[in-house]
């Protein structure tokens, strides 16, 4: 003998139902609203929800066109999408429950994406959604992950103004390795507070046809001169001296305990030399020389840096001017 | 050690006791440098000798210097974030206390190389609580201990709170017995879930 079993329907109190889904809404047969849960009446604080017709406070975008109630019960079981109807239009997403019966429809929402806004302008507590939601565990992510974000972007910034400042501090040039201006005026001043106890060169040189190579075989290709050409003022120097960079296709080189005239017209005559020989890059055959114009400390009574570098400079033109390829030993006039 | 820790220890030094004796600290401890980024990840033996100098010239136990880098961090403004964050976990001290479970795994989400502890709480009663873990570092057992005596103030909760460690199979392990006195002492401080700032 067996006994049929028999189920009640689910029946639950409006309190239960309130904490279950605080933002529910429950339609009755004539489109009104019979109870809204009371996170649904904080969204709509100048609204008395209950009594309100559906449609004057919700437009639906998901069921479309819904008029009365039959288009709801028609939707049962559907997602629903919809939009307060007042500023500031927030949009809800949720189901559609038809209710046994003549009771009309349940109709239970979720904040979606505008959690956060919705939380900050109605000044929702964590009482506000029920445990079961994962609301303010979406709450806390997202502040989580904009604090986060927020000291990224900081240490971001440090580290560009650090780059920066690094740069603007830095006495290399980043093409060849070689020191830059800066270095070298740092160099030049100190070498000058140490004349006439040291004694030291200062030679000036600018590539020639350097700007043809560029022209013909392109950037790349006068990078690798420049290189090549740097290599070679290292080589033919001591690791004590000087070499620079100082502009485009523009060296310094500060020979150091070195005033012999002699001695710098060789070290001259010999980068000339080898710079002449062409410089292969990708197949192609560059070719540059080089105008140097070079001064002595030993030839001034009262060092100057300025004045030292325009005598080089005066040197070194007269090289130009007399058809490149040479060197020039600063002669006052 | 994540910079976020060593962040903590500069800015505390910093704040009570003054910028200068933070650089004091940097050339003692041998850090070459005197700025911890909190998105940077740096090795445990600088946050060691940092730790070992703030102890030696400060003339403070490791553990009482812990606990008051836990307090600044929960009551200092430079990391409301935290503060905040921590608040998620519920309306009362007690919730918060049961949230403390979940802590390692919201950790993780947000910042997965912070490597924090598990805690765990047994619950005694309603007033009684013990919680435990085990910080892999040794040593650092009252930082926490500083965070939660400032988190029952922001509740407005009164509440004892006694520390100790005891051995464990993989090395030490915390403990702190909690007993809250009572609940709603005082005002405590304000908590909005929405962002708002």
């Amino acid at each position: 003998m067996t006994k049929k079993r028999r189920r009640a329907g689910l029946r639950l109190t409006e309190g239960g139902l309130d904490l279950l889904m605080p933002l529910h809404l429950w339609i009755g047969l004539t489109g009104h609203i019979e109870r809204a849960g009371p996170t649904m009446q904080k969204l709509c604080p100048d609204l008395q929800l209950v009594g309100s017709r559906l449609t004057e406070v919700l437009e639906f975008r998901r069921p479309r066109g819904v008029q009365i109630v039959d288009d709801l019960r028609a939707a049962d079981g559907q997602a629903a999408h919809v939009i307060f109807r007042a500023q500031p239009r927030n949009s809800l997403k949720g189901i559609v429950i038809a209710l046994p019966g003549d009771q009309g429809v349940l109709l239970n929402l979720s904040l979606g994406i505008s959690v956060a806004e919705c939380v900050g302008r109605f000044g929702l507590k964590s009482k506000d959604f029920a445990p079961s939601d994962t609301t303010v565990e979406m709450l806390y992510l997202i502040e989580a992950q904009s604090a986060v974000l927020q000291e990224s972007k900081n240490l971001n910034s440090r580290l560009q103004g650090a780059k920066i400042a690094a740069e603007e501090q830095a006495f290399t040039d980043t093409l060849t390795g070689l020191k830059n201006r800066r270095a070298l005026d740092h160099v030049l001043a100190r070498e000058i507070t140490r004349a006439p106890r040291n004694r030291f060169g200062l030679m000036h040189i600018d590539l020639d046809f350097f700007k043809s190579v560029n022209d013909t075989h392109g950037h790349a290709a006068g990078d690798h001169v420049l290189q090549q050409a740097a290599r070679i003022f290292v080589e033919e120097t001591r690791t004590d001296d000087i070499v620079a960079r100082t502009g485009g296709d523009e060296f310094v080189l500060i020979l150091m305990g070195c005033d012999n005239e002699k001695i710098l017209t060789r070290i001259a005559g010999r980068i000339i030399k080898r710079l002449q020989a062409p410089i292969l890059f990708d197949g192609a055959q560059c070719r540059v020389s080089a105008s140097i114009g070079i001064t002595v400390s030993s030839r001034y009574k009262k060092l100057n840096a300025g004045q030292m570098a325009s005598d080089a400079d005066a040197a070194l033109y007269q090289s130009k001017h007399r058809g490149r390829s040479c060197f020039t030993m600063f002669a006052p006039p | 050690m994540h910079g976020l820790v060593n962040r903590s220890i500069q800015r505390f030094v910093q704040e009570t006791y003054g910028d200068d004796f933070w650089s004091e600290i940097c050339r003692d401890a041998e850090l070459g440098f005197e700025n911890f980024e909190s998105m940077l990840i740096y090795d445990r033996s600088q946050t060691e000798a940092v730790l070992a100098s703030c102890c030696l010239l400060l003339e403070r136990s490791r553990k009482g210097l812990l606990e008051d880098i836990g307090t600044f961090l929960i009551s200092h403004p430079d990391f409301e974030a935290l503060r905040r964050l921590l608040r998620f976990g519920g309306d009362t001290f007690e919730e918060f206390l049961h949230s403390l479970d979940d802590l390692h795994d919201r950790a993780n989400l947000a910042l997965p190389e912070l490597d924090f502890p598990r805690l765990e709480l047994r619950v005694y009663s309603t007033n009684s609580y013990c919680l435990q873990y085990a910080w892999g570092q040794r040593g650092f057992g009252t930082l926490v201990l500083g965070i939660l005596r400032a988190m029952a103030d922001d509740y407005g909760a009164l509440v004892l709170l006694e520390h100790s460690t005891i051995q464990g199979e993989g090395g030490d392990i915390d403990r702190i017995a909690i007993n809250i006195l009572d609940a709603e002492f005082a005002e405590g401080r304000d908590f909005e879930l929405g962002v708002g700032t």
